[in-house]
């Protein structure tokens, strides 16, 4: 598996109206590669949740993103304040957005779900005052 | 039914015609961003009263056919810009969201 290829992105923090450029941009390459527009649709939609998170949550981070022939693999990690219950935060519904994002359209809570929906495998760890890193894998059929 | 004649059909006023053909396989309403990537389809008219440039990465990513915005609303230039460059669709309707929609359901 030394074939892959690597994409890296610095997601920053202080852009909300630019916030998406990096999976916009993922979105590209990987239907440059010829992957099927499911793959595609589902690995863009997963790594927007998590890029658009880490700008409105943890004031920015890094994503990777690993293309495989059989499954795409996002690594997002940030150094903002960590999530204390990743089980709550998992909810449908539950988010700590504040107002100034929920009239952008953000905060409903359905972010996390749907990376979780959208993927294969998903792995969050994350420690208060330290950071989050996120790790989704994308099989491709 | 391509987004041309929807458009025709329910008087909507073309905003960004990046791809007239483009088929309306659906439709879907709503302003919450995640639920629209969480639950609209591909090829679906995505019928919202949300016009920040938010809703241009939205509509790359779930790949609506058009998004409709309702009520009348118009969002800025730049936000225009910025779908034309994304070859995504923006119409604009005077009704409200629930009339849109009630019209779509009817042609599809
Ligand atoms: N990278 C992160 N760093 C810190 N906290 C996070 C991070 N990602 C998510 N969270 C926490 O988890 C909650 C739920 O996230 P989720 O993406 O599901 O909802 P949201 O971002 O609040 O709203 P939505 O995604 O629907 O716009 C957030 O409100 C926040 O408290
Ligand atoms: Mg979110």
């Amino acid at each position: 598996m030394s074939d892959e290829l690597k994409f890296h992105f610095d997601v920053h923090g202080d852009n909300f109206t630019s916030a998406g450029e990096a999976s916009v941009e993922v979105k590209k390459k990987l239907r440059q590669l010829g992957f099927p527009p499911d793959v595609i649709r589902r690995v863009s939609i997963a790594m927007y949740e998590g890029e658009i998170n880490m700008v409105i949550h943890a004031r920015g981070g890094e994503a990777d993103v690993l293309v495989y022939p059989d499954r795409i693999v996002i690594v997002l990690e940030d150094h903002g304040p960590g999530i204390a219950n990743i089980d709550l935060a998992m909810q449908e519904g539950y988010s700590t957005a504040p107002d100034s994002v929920r009239s952008l359209g953000f905060g409903a809570g359905m972010g996390l779900p749907n990376m979780k929906r959208y993927t294969e495998e998903m792995n969050i760890e994350s420690t208060v005052g330290v950071g989050t890193k996120i790790t989704m894998v994308v099989k491709v059929q | 039914m391509t987004v041309a004649e929807m458009a025709k059909e329910l008087s909507l006023k073309p905003l960004v015609a990046a791809d007239e053909t483009r088929e309306v396989t659906g439709g879907y309403a709503g302003d919450l961003l995640s639920w629209v990537m969480g639950r609209a389809q591909s090829g679906d008219a995505w019928v919202t009263i949300m016009s920040n440039a938010n809703i241009v990465a939205v509509a790359t990513l779930a790949d609506p056919s058009a998004v409709i915005l309702s009520e009348g609303v118009l969002p800025e230039e730049n936000v225009l810009k910025l779908a034309e460059t994304k070859g995504v669709n923006i119409y604009m309707s005077e009704e409200d969201t629930f009339s849109v929609c009630g019209k779509l359901a009817k042609l599809l």
